[in-house]
């Protein structure tokens, strides 16, 4: 308490508004003072994600579905598929039905990270503390984005050896499936889950913000599915092309048509519109009202 | 200090906050009082730069809120006990606000011991009582040691005992040096703390002014007297000077009159008294004399030209 305040440079400016008479005592902290920068949000943000039960769960329910499809898969083809049958079949590919339905996890935990936080009133404690605005949210997209990209990423590994081992008669996958087919898909996937926290942010509302996403995630596709008439041909084509299902199987060089995204492509797209997502949602956020 | 020029609020065609310049000094608590729906909560959520004001400026030790870096240091806000993630400990709750603006996690435990929250640090806040998590935000704004403190409405749903734990912590507060800004909608509360007062009505700015100076002006005393001799003493106080409010009851009123001059007359002409008392009106009363004067302004001001408009119509259809 007896430390003399470090300069401040508010001592400096001109008198804002006429000092009403004599001086008036000033209380003086003894904490030190610090200069805050994108570290300590990022800190922050990791204190928060580690410590709800949300974070758990939806990560929980994410690995348990990813590794459980994902080795049922490859059981039930390798009980039922003699070699000959499985000859030239990328074995990784096995691994997209678990990661499809996983998707849905990252997606509720990406929006619920920012989403939750206006649910609960808590955003206001948030913004208190750290009124930049943008520092919050790069700071959430930064520690989410990580979070679901390892988490993915050991899923994803774990699930590709043992559908390489259990597969005898497949081929063996070459260095760039084996990329695509882990980091490449996890990155797709942590993106997706990116693209959900910053709709989140936009929209404030956990319900609201889920349904959207599993609307973006399974609409086109399944309104496609129903598109008969031939006139609409070209339309159902990009739309089955371009959905997320499809662009996730890319990734094993799978895809519902030859023409549409291809090799890394997915990547490219999702990066894109989650980037502009981001973007806009900066906007919004620095306008907005708490 | 805080300072407020000009600060305004508009949500579409209301005006939730109008034109508010006063400012907020050191060392005193100064009590921010208006009715329910005053834009007192508005007020402090744009000195936190939750809301921008769509005119206006406030400013934290001469910085906009937002240029404050550690910003927790400078100023510490209790909103509502419900701005908190109820899935989070007491603990954690406090350790994302520290971490935030660089601050020791010891001093999380010193916090969570100020406030009494120590044995339930590890617990969910979604299990805590309303005093419980009022005593949570209070810590957290009590996380940076900060020179400005504002609580909103700290005493809401508190048992009398956490009432009187936040009265003696606000006054302590402001006998280091601190600047404590505290808003609620009873006088009454207001009156035991607060050394400065200001108060809003429908946005606008009422009073600004010191406690004693506010009850002095505002708080009308008088002396109450009941006889038998009515007619009597009416002549001698007016003989004497004295003007009396006859009240419906029998009772008579002598605004600002001294009891002890009034009972020597009485004395001195041999008249009876069956009342001699000094009275006051309570400052809850001269509140809300003051907060409905802005109300009835206001609804008088929009009636009109909507009457008008009625008959208008009226005429030619």
């Amino acid at each position: 308490m007896s430390t003399p305040q470090p300069p401040m440079p508010q001592a400096a400016a001109p008198n804002w508004q006429a000092a009403p008479g004599p001086s008036y005592p000033t209380y003086t902290s003894p904490i030190p003072v610090v200069r805050t920068h994108l570290g300590h949000a990022l800190a922050s943000e990791w204190t928060k994600i580690r410590s709800v039960r949300s974070t758990m769960w939806t990560l929980g329910v994410f690995v348990l579905l990813v590794v459980g499809i994902g080795l049922g898969a490859a059981a039930l083809v390798s009980a039922n598929a003699s070699s000959e049958g499985l000859a030239g079949e990328n074995p990784l590919s096995f691994g997209f039905f678990g990661l499809l339905l996983g998707s849905m996890c990252i997606m509720t935990l990406g929006v619920l990270t920012t989403a939750s936080e206006y649910g609960t009133g808590m955003i206001r404690t948030t913004m208190t503390a750290c009124p930049s605005r943008g520092r919050v949210l790069t700071a959430k997209a930064i520690v989410f984005t990580t979070v679901a990209f390892v988490v993915t990423l050991v899923s994803a590994l774990l699930v590709a050896f043992a559908d390489v081992a259990m597969l005898d008669g497949a081929k063996e996958p070459s260095g760039e499936e084996w990329l695509k087919g882990t980091v490449g898909i996890s990155l797709y996937i942590a993106l997706l889950g990116l693209l959900s926290l910053v709709i989140g942010s936009i929209i404030r509302h956990s319900a609201g913000a889920i349904t959207i996403m599993i609307g973006v995630l399974l609409a086109p596709l399944v309104i496609a599915l129903f598109m008969f008439s031939e006139s609409l041909a070209d339309l159902r084509d990009a739309l089955f092309e371009y959905s997320i299902p499809n662009q996730l199987s890319v990734f094993y060089a799978n895809s519902l048509s030859e023409s549409g995204p291809s090799g890394w492509d997915p990547l490219w797209i999702m990066l894109g519109v989650t980037a502009a997502a981001f973007a806009g949602a900066y906007a919004l956020l620095e306008q907005r009202d708490v | 200090m805080i300072e407020l020029e000009g600060l305004t609020k508009r949500y579409g065609e209301k005006v939730a906050v109008n034109n508010l310049t006063f400012t907020v000094r050191p060392g005193i608590v100064t009590g921010f009082l208006g009715p329910n729906g005053a834009g007192k909560s508005t007020t402090m959520r744009m000195m936190l730069g939750l809301d921008r004001p769509t005119a206006g400026d406030v400013r934290i030790d001469g910085k906009h809120y937002d240029r404050l870096k550690d910003p927790l240091k400078y100023i510490g806000a209790l909103l509502d006990a419900k701005a908190m993630h109820g899935g989070r400990s007491a603990y954690n709750h406090l350790l994302c606000l520290a971490q935030s603006n660089g601050i020791a996690k010891k001093r999380v435990h010193e916090v969570l011991d100020t406030v009494g929250l120590t044995a339930v640090a590890r617990k969910k806040a979604k299990g805590f009582s309303l005093g419980m998590g009022q005593r949570l935000g209070i810590a957290g704004a009590l996380l940076g040691d900060p020179r400005i403190l504002m609580f909103d409405e700290p005493v809401n749903g508190l048992d009398p005992e956490g009432i009187h734990w936040i009265r003696n912590l606000m006054k302590s507060l402001a006998a280091q040096g601190r600047t404590v800004f505290v808003s609620s909608h009873l006088m009454s509360e207001m009156a035991l703390t607060a050394e400065h007062l200001v108060v809003i009505g429908q946005g606008r700015l009422l009073a600004d002014t010191t406690m004693a100076d506010f009850i002095a002006r505002n708080s009308r005393s008088y002396v109450r007297i009941r006889t038998p001799q009515r007619e009597r003493l009416l002549d001698v106080l007016y003989g004497a000077g004295i003007t009396v409010v006859q009240t419906g009851s029998g009772t008579l009123e002598v605004d600002g009159g001294k009891p002890e001059h009034i009972g020597e007359l009485a004395a001195q002409h041999q008249i009876v008294l069956h009342e001699l008392s000094p009275q006051q009106a309570s400052l809850e009363e001269a509140f809300m004399r003051l907060t409905a004067e802005s109300v009835e302004y206001h609804a008088h001001s929009d009636a009109p030209p909507e009457e008008q408009a009625w008959g208008n119509d009226w005429r030619r259809s």
